[in-house]
């Protein structure tokens, strides 16, 4: 008896145990997706990390939205109003929305939201030199008034990249922008479930039966939001092979970037399909220390634009041709202000050339201090191809090798290389992080007050206000391309190719939107 | 034996100072600032001083080691910089998967190796002592990852029987999805066999040296001449004899653990202390590496603790 009761009780176990299913809830109800990177910080406003502001557009809402054509379109807005006189822009938000605490949204919470947003995003920082006064009439209806006419009102309003300004409970956007919000409430499609979330492992996010989808078909970011799951999950999982495994046995549905090294077996494994949701991709560059020599010599550093090859980049750090694209724009191509008039820079190495330039500049020899971060692979075999392509123009390169926190702590060092400092490092930016001038951080040229490699050149400065101020698109494009031929003259960085980094999906996922370099979670489907 | 126990603990006390000091000043004087890996791409130098004056890190070393050690002393391990949370907080989440973790593969090496080296060296020179000996080799020659892709490969992606990653906790039961008790171990079969590899073929061999060297004195052959069965000769008098390195060994292995622990949770996505250790080295994130550093510091030295109490037990001639 006892033995029969044993062998029950272990066939039971066995079964159980070789059972593949795993999750209790309803699979086809939640989606399982590997984010890029671990989600740390839950204030958008507060960092600008990217895998933030994905998660932000899970929970919060924005007033404008950037469509797939790069189009601003209203999303909390129903409609607004400029004035004759263009100084008073009257928003009236949509009737009905609802916070996930079940309180409204109302003007209040909106100019609450936009203070905190202003008070760290650089491009809100000059919104913000236009603004008289915010007014809130009622609570459906906000008002913005200007000391002048401003071009890039909506631009801002609509602006999908980090920062991004989502709209959030007054109660919560009175937190200074210099500290990170403690509670995580937005009127977005999703509900964060604080409780769930266990950061380094898994990100929880429940349907919001509450929101108020607009009418119009999904587009971009804009547009209707409609959610069909209960529940998504964000899964971080370091490990490529290990996101590649899970896929592929059906225990997540999304990876947002596999390995570039992965890519034509993903295209090749049944089940698996690999898709790309940002169409205008990402840019690789090389940023230049303004500050030290030899690239305090605008000359010098021309002759390294010149040195360098772009083909060079996306062979080796991508792998995959199919995936790169060369383009010699500062602004992506393919977006709105892209423009390959490049004047002397032809994105095709030619060290003869830059070392004639080199010659001519008086370079004394001094070595270029290039860091290398070999702990982030995205952008880890760049400076590789950096240090080849300077020495065959005759440069003397001092390659520093050391971790992404290092390399992020001495680019703020404005001291000479010789004493801690650097003369170049490389990176790579999102499409939508650089296809504005007013938000190409290489485009701050405020001197000692700018981004690293405090570049000092008052014509960009005085470009970008122009820009700020211009309203008629024609006009804005002149001046985008004006600003980009002096940050050609003066060589504020070297543009290194453009690539794609698309996702690997299980092949029942469907409805995925293109955005720029956002994957939403809402339109998706599985089948 | 009172006397010993108060003095080994009274002397773990300036052992975790000294550890706590040299680990803040490594990491004070290491390069890498955590206000700048905090501000992010965007961030000017005025933001991130901005950042090193809240996170409290313009003030001098004695200063902040100050006001660190103060806290601790009254508990406070201080508040993660990048997850602003208390760094008791983070830990007590991610203990769970690592103690299951560590102590399933320590279980599973115990099992496995020490019968596996008391017949390899009561029947030495057989075939399974040459399988031992095969072993052991690949054990400590194949790298933990590789191990642990292989598995994966066939247990979870052929055979389709255990899942590829993951951890839920036995005592969760959040949004329904809370592990059941074979669910729970389901997750945690493949990277106990894979973490436990290195470590039977490490107790396994210190088990097959001690026994075979036990099985050649005389009162192993009194035990014998006696009429005692193999069996009994084996586990009452060899085995009995051969338990302090063996014990030893272990211990050893327990403190050795947390290298593996790592790279297995990352493998196999499991969210322990590993991965809360990896994290928070590349970020700089310091109140979270010196908390780590002092839970890993009381572990070894509770663990040697234990290994030298239980000598006591396993030698009756040892007397502290």
């Amino acid at each position: 008896m006892k033995r029969r009761l044993l062998l029950t009780l272990i066939s039971a176990l066995s079964l159980s145990c070789l059972s593949p299913a795993m999750a209790q809830t309803a699979p086809d109800k939640v989606l399982r997706f590997v984010p890029h990177a671990n989600l740390t910080v839950l204030d958008p406003i507060w960092t600008t990390a990217y895998v933030t502001r994905n998660h932000a557009y899970m929970i919060y809402d924005t007033l404008f939205s950037e469509d797939a054509k790069g189009a601003i379109k209203p999303q909390m807005v129903e409609s607004y109003q400029i004035s004759k006189d263009e100084l008073t822009w009257t928003f009236k938000l949509r009737s009905g929305l609802e916070f996930h605490d079940g309180k409204p949204v109302t003007s209040t919470d909106v100019v609450a939201s936009l203070k905190r947003w202003a008070s760290r995003d650089a491009m809100g920082g000059i919104l913000t030199t236009f603004i008289t006064a915010y007014e809130t009439p009622d609570a459906n209806t906000f008002k913005i008034v200007l000391n002048q006419p401003c071009g890039i009102m909506l631009d801002s309003l609509g602006k999908a990249s980090s920062n991004v300004p989502f709209i959030m409970p007054a109660r919560i956007a009175a937190t200074p922008g210099s500290e990170q919000i403690k509670e995580h409430i937005g009127s977005g499609p999703f509900v964060f479930k604080a409780d769930e979330f266990k950061p380094g492992a898994l990100v929880v996010y429940t349907r919001n039966p509450k929101y108020k989808s607009r009418p119009e078909a999904p587009s971009g970011v804009a547009g209707g939001r409609p959610v069909h799951f209960d529940r998504v999950e964000w899964v971080i999982i370091r490990d490529p092979q290990t996101q590649f495994n899970a896929l592929k046995a059906g225990e997540v549905d999304m990876i947002e970037q596999p390995s570039f090294e992965q890519y034509e077996t993903l295209k090749k494994t049944e089940g698996i399909k690999v898709e790309d949701f940002a169409p205008a991709g990402l840019q690789f560059i090389m940023r230049f220390n303004h500050l030290h020599a030899p690239f305090n010599n605008v000359k010098i550093r021309q002759a390294a634009m010149v040195a360098m090859g772009q083909q060079a980049y996306i062979n080796t750090q991508v792998g995959v041709p199919a995936l790169g694209r060369l383009c010699r724009s500062m602004y992506p191509c393919g977006t709105t202000y892209g423009d390959e008039d490049t004047g002397y820079f032809t994105g095709v190495a030619n060290p003869a050339k830059a070392k004639q330039m080199l010659q001519d500049a008086g370079y004394d020899g001094t070595p270029v201090l290039l860091m290398r971060p070999t702990d982030l692979a995205s952008i880890a075999k760049l400076p590789l191809v950096a240090k080849q392509q300077l020495e065959a123009a005759g440069f003397k390169v001092d390659f520093q090798q050391m971790d992404w926190a290092t390399l992020l702590a001495r680019r703020a060092k404005k001291d000479a290389p010789a004493n801690g400092g650097w003369s170049a490092f490389l990176t790579a930016w999102t499409a939508g992080d650089i296809s504005n001038p007013l938000t190409i951080q290489m485009f701050n040229a405020k001197g000692q007050n700018g981004w690293f490699g405090w570049q000092d050149e008052p014509r960009l400065e005085y470009l970008k206000n122009r820009f700020a101020r211009t309203v008629k698109p024609e006009e804005k494009k002149k001046i985008a391309s004006e600003i980009q031929r002096v940050a050609f003259e003066t060589a504020t960085h070297a543009p290194l190719g453009q690539y794609q980094q698309p996702s690997a999906f299980r092949a029942n996922v469907s409805g995925v939107l293109q955005t720029p370099g956002i994957p939403v979670m809402w339109n998706i489907k599985k089948n | 034996m009172l006397s010993f126990l108060l003095r080994r603990i009274a002397a773990v006390l300036p052992v975790l100072l000294v550890v706590s000091l040299v680990v803040f000043l490594i990491l004070r004087l290491a390069p890498g600032d955590p206000a700048a890996a905090i501000a992010g791409n965007n961030a000017t130098n005025e933001d991130i001083a901005k950042i090193r004056t809240q996170l409290g890190l313009d003030s001098s070393i004695p200063v902040q080691y100050g006001i660190w050690i103060g806290r601790v002393l009254q508990g406070d391990l201080g508040y993660s910089f990048y997850l602003s949370k208390p760094v008791t907080e983070l830990i007590a989440q991610r203990i769970e998967p690592t103690l299951a973790l560590a102590l399933g593969t320590v279980i599973l090496a115990v099992l496995i190796a020490v019968p596996l080296g008391t017949l390899a060296a009561w029947r030495m020179g057989g075939w399974l002592d040459r399988l031992l000996s095969g072993f052991s080799v690949a054990g400590f020659s194949i790298p933990v990852f590789v191990i642990g892709y292989l598995l994966i490969y066939l247990f979870a992606i052929r055979l389709e029987w255990l899942p590829v990653q993951g951890y839920k906790s036995l005592l969760d039961g959040t949004g329904g999805a809370g592990a059941g008790a074979w669910t729970w171990m389901r997750q945690l079969i493949l990277p106990w066999m894979t973490l436990a590899m290195i470590y039977v073929a490490l107790i396994a061999r210190v088990t097959r040296a001690s026994v075979s060297e036990a099985l050649t004195e005389d009162y192993i052959r009194t035990a014998r001449a006696k009429g005692l069965t193999e069996r009994a000769v084996l586990l009452h008098h060899a085995l009995v004899n051969a338990a302090v390195p063996i014990v030893t060994v272990i211990g050893i292995g327990v403190a050795l653990l947390i290298g593996g622990v790592v790279v297995t949770e990352t493998v196999f996505a499991i969210p322990g202390l590993g991965s809360l250790t990896v994290d928070a080295v590349l970020n700089r994130d310091f109140p979270v590496i010196q908390g780590l550093v002092l839970l890993f510091s009381v572990s070894y030295v509770m663990v040697n603790l234990l290994v030298d109490l239980s000598y006591l037990f396993l030698d009756p001639r040892i007397r502290y």
